[in-house]
């Protein structure tokens, strides 16, 4: 297709170019991609009448704008699955004008299907089979062919030494296309489809679900069972069946124009084959399904579905595509989401948290930035202000009374979710509902809920706000007054070793020292450590760090800036004393000591500290594995702490690799340059020469930096690791010598923080399961701890 | 196969303001261009009494922050109700422009913009006397930024 070329500011120094005219190719486009992408919209004409008309339109363009117009039709099939049957009524009624369009369409589509699953783009590649499958509905596509293709998906079971997750794809796809397709499949070809719905049984009977606690956010079975989506979806199909397929909550635009469409010739599939497995496919992990409501919790008005309906899965397939259609932009998002077509038959605030709480607790993780919930959240209560708040209140209820069986990960999501949302609305809550807490050990879940929750309040307000807003009886549950612990000053015992020099050494600070003249002053600073005479100090001595660094974070203390500026100042001074494995231990227990009563101090810090190379990433795990820190272990900010540290180590070796990866290109362009350039002057020549050599000097630096960066990332998932081993195996055998029952409160958080390592670093955790197998994770490792390994490795099988 | 349905999905939120700040070296293009790579972020409608750990608590939800600098009255060299927040990466700062600006931070609801980058003396207001210009002229009473406007306080 060609374009007019016309004139315009990009073409410098062209002629003045002719008044544009109104109907230019690209304004063309543009309008067909417009027309196409708003239809079904709100509007004053009906969506039957728009969808008319719009055929009509589309019809009359296919002559000059027919590849463009396809174009535009399968993208909005791939990427706008919550308009599926706005779409597919669209192609029906083009079909029925124009045969050869509605095949060639079906062509594409069968091209498009090839492309997103070798490309590893799955959902889109599930939208696409749906749409297809749709298609039957307006009698573009034959329904025997459309089974042949499902037959092909279910053989997809009996290949051999394939991963799991290859087969789970292709029945998913089969089974989640029913809803729509099921009931025209059935009445033409009822034997085929029993035959596909046994082998799917017979699989799904088969199929290894050990992947599956590890998902779960509740571990109760009451009053809601997680259950894993394919089984969920197995038993929705089964019900469906049972039902005579007879669907009512899919919006079916087709029906209207039925009199049109069963006059069309219908097209068949070509015979599909899966593409074979490679090793470099990723297919999605299963996960399970999130429920939270059921009839009994919306008090008036319409009736929840059953979780075993096929309305359910519907509602909650479309909520989940709105959101991942929308979620940049929090009005749309919400706007889309308040206006479900069919809103008026469901509880539809009821789905809507109970999908956006689905998303935000999914494990391994949510498939948006948790922090856009929040803010999704915030603009569905301001939509709905009559409404919306108060089923969010219950359920928050509802999740608060449940957190004795929650899993650590999501209780993390839940706190930092709830107190982002409390400073929004002035932390106004009915803390005395919550009373029950109160009477609770403080390490049980309840309490340490509201605990952890009032703590991220804090910071995001201060102590004083807090002392406000809950109950007096609260008082136990109140975060620590942020301030720092200063143990030199005017209160200090005289006999306090080093005391006499944290005024020498304040002093030297505050007279502008350079970072020489400071380690000549703290020469002075006897080490406990030593009884032999040590002339040069050079070695390890704690005293030292205690005393300078407490004076130094004493007289920054204002704000994390100054604290900031402190450490930059003074960077040779802590390289130099936290020059060994225990110095850099010692130096993360003084800060700790310090500023314990301000956890996000301690953060800011920890992330400095490493980030200037002061300690490694290992040291801090170390030291959040150390006996001292023991009584901090299953606090939130600690686990935050961990997780930022293995992501900065993670992020370090991405921009290495990416580092080396682009002088690579670099040296193959100057390579291929050299090779085009051949026969140039012999200047030229040496020129290109020495670059050559100078990047493949630099490749081979960056080579060496990136195995350092992966064998430290691999020795931090180790020492982790066995850290935790060591942690639980001991609890595990004292419960066992005294006989008492392993399942501690402790014990939940410890195992559960352990999975959390898995969940949270699973891709990168990926690459050393060999190493950790081997070392680690072996026959010999008691059963609790080794069933979490193995639950992760049927992760990815 | 990849067609990018431009009339659908807009991402608004991250788009660059009208506003240009006047003090820029450089000509509109310039600041444009840094404004649309940029990963700092001007965060305005602070209360005074908003510390910097407050800021990072709220801000490091959408990513790891590198730097914040409060923004402070030129002459009293105290809080005067913004701050620039810097991103290591730009992902992180769009993530802020969708879900953090216009959201709240200390009971108000506070505004975050594009910033063509932090440079010294960038910290400091430029009202007349010595905060941000909004302070000079406004009317009404706001207890969390001084009280009422400067120009109100002198008459």
């Amino acid at each position: 297709m060609s374009r007019r070329r016309h004139s315009d500011e990009s073409d410098a120094g062209s002629q003045p170019h002719k008044r544009r005219r109104t109907s230019e190719p690209i304004e063309i486009e543009d309008r067909l991609e417009s027309l196409i992408c708003r239809v079904g919209e709100k509007s004053t004409s009906s969506l039957e009448s728009n969808l008319e008309g719009l055929a009509g339109v589309l019809e009359a363009d296919l002559p000059n704008y027919k590849s463009k117009i396809l174009r535009i039709l399968c993208a909005v099939a791939r990427i706008l699955p919550e308009k599926l049957t706005v779409y597919t009524t669209l192609v029906g009624l083009l079909n029925a004008r124009n045969y050869n369009f509605g095949g060639e369409f079906v062509e594409a589509m069968i091209r498009q299907l090839k492309e997103t699953l070798k490309s590893n783009l799955y959902s889109e590649a599930l939208y696409l089979v749906r749409f297809l499958s749709d298609l039957v509905n307006c009698h573009v596509i034959a329904a025997p062919s459309m089974v042949a293709m499902f037959e092909n998906f279910v053989s997809v079971t009996q290949e051999e030494d394939i991963p799991q997750v290859r087969s789970d794809w292709y029945v998913y796809a089969v089974l989640s296309s029913l809803p729509w397709v099921g009931k025209e499949l059935y009445e033409k070809k009822d034997v085929e489809m029993d035959r596909l719905l046994n082998q799917i049984e017979g699989y799904l009977k088969r199929r290894q679900k050990t992947h599956v606690p590890m998902l779960q956010v509740w571990t109760a079975e009451k009053p809601h069972p997680q259950e894993e989506y394919l089984d969920c979806l197995w038993a929705q199909v089964q019900k469906l069946k049972k039902d005579r397929w007879q669907e009512r909550h899919i919006l079916r635009p087709y029906i209207a124009f039925d009199s049109v469409l069963c006059e069309a010739l219908q097209h068949n599939l070509p015979p599909f084959t899966p593409p074979a497995h490679s090793d470099d496919a990723v297919y999605p992990m299963p996960h399970v399904v999130f429920r939270m409501f059921d009839y009994t919790d919306a008090p008036e008005g319409p009736v929840m579905p059953g979780s075993h309906s096929v309305e359910r899965f519907v509602i909650e397939e479309n909520l989940h595509c709105i959101i991942k259609s929308h979620w940049r932009e929090r009005k749309t998002c919400a706007a889309q989401l308040l206006s479900y077509p069919g809103k008026n038959k469901i509880p539809l605030n009821y789905h809507i948290v109970e999908v956006i709480f689905g998303e935000l607790f999914q494990l391994p993780g949510p498939p948006h930035i948790d922090v856009m919930y929040t803010a999704l959240l915030i603009e569905l209560c301001k939509l709905q202000p009559g409404s919306l708040p108060q089923v969010l209140a219950q359920a928050t209820e509802m999740m608060y009374m449940r957190l004795d069986t929650m899993n650590t990960t999501c209780i993390d999501r839940l706190i930092n979710w709830f107190s982002h949302h409390l400073s929004n609305f002035q932390f106004r809550w009915s803390w005395d509902d919550w009373a029950d807490c109160l009477t609770q050990d403080i390490e049980k879940p309840k309490p340490k809920f509201v605990k952890e929750v009032l703590e991220k309040c804090m910071r995001l307000s201060y102590h004083q706000r807090i002392v406000d807003i809950v109950p007096p009886s609260f008082t136990a549950l109140i975060p620590a007054n942020p301030v720092c612990s200063y143990k030199y000053g005017d209160e200090a015992d005289s006999s306090l070793p080093g005391l006499a020099m944290t005024t020498t050494v304040g002093n030297a600070i505050k007279n502008r020292a350079s970072n020489e003249e400071i380690l000549i002053v703290l020469k002075d600073v006897p080490n406990p450590n030593q009884d032999d005479d040590d002339d040069e100090g050079d070695g390890f001595n704690p005293l030292k760090i205690e005393v300078f660094l407490q004076t130094l974070l004493h007289l920054a203390a204002k704000s994390s800036s100054h604290s900031f500026s402190a450490l930059a100042k003074f960077h040779e001074v802590l390289k130099t004393l936290t020059d060994s494995d225990e110095g850099k231990l010692h130096i993360l227990r003084v800060l700790y000591e310090f500023w314990r009563n301000h956890p996000q101090m301690i953060s800011v810090l920890v992330d400095k500290l490493i980030r200037t190379q002061i300690v490694d990433c290992a040291a801090v795990a170390n030291w959040i594995f150390s006996p001292e820190m023991a009584h901090d272990f299953t606090r939130f900010y600690v686990w935050e702490i961990l997780h930022s540290t293995i992501r900065k180590m993670n992020k370090h070796v991405q921009k290495i690799q990416k580092e080396l990866d682009e002088a690579k290109v670099k040296l193959e362009k100057q390579q291929n340059k050299k090779q085009r350039d051949s026969g140039d002057e012999e200047d030229m020549e040496k020129n290109s020469e020495d670059e050559e050599g100078q990047l493949e000097e630099q490749i081979e630096r960056l080579q060496e930096k990136v195995e350092s960066a992966q064998s430290e990332q691999k020795n931090l998932f180790l020492v982790i690791f066995q850290r935790f081993i060591m942690l639980l195996t001991e609890h595990l055998v004292r419960c066992e010598t005294s006989g008492i029952d392993i399942n501690t409160t402790w014990y939940k958080n410890c195992i559960e923080r352990l999975q959390q390592i898995f969940l949270m670093h699973h891709v990168i955790i990926q690459q050393y399961m060999g190493t950790l197998e081997n070392l680690l994770f072996t026959a010999e490792l008691d059963h609790h701890i080794l069933t979490v390994y193995q639950q992760f490795c049927a992760l990815h099988l | 196969m990849s067609i990018k349905l431009n009339a659908l999905f807009s991402d608004s939120y991250v788009d660059i303001s009208q506003y240009r700040d006047q003090h820029f070296k450089g000509n509109r293009y310039e600041q444009e261009k840094l404004l649309k790579q940029s990963c700092t972020l001007y965060v305005g409608n602070l209360s005074f009494y908003t510390t910097e750990e407050q800021v990072h608590e709220l801000f490091s939800k959408s990513g790891d922050v590198k730097r914040i600098i409060i923004g402070l009255d030129k002459v009293k060299k105290t809080a005067c109700g913004f701050c620039f927040v810097e991103y290591y990466t730009r992902a992180d700062a769009e993530n802020a422009m969708r879900f953090i600006n216009g959201t709240r931070l200390d009971d108000r609801i506070i505004r975050t913009d594009w910033d063509a980058g932090f440079k010294e003396g960038r910290q400091f207001g430029r009202g007349k006397s010595g905060g941000q210009v909004r302070d000079e002229y406004r009317q009404d009473y706001d207890p969390a930024r001084g009280g009422y406007g400067k120009l109100v306080q002198k008459s």
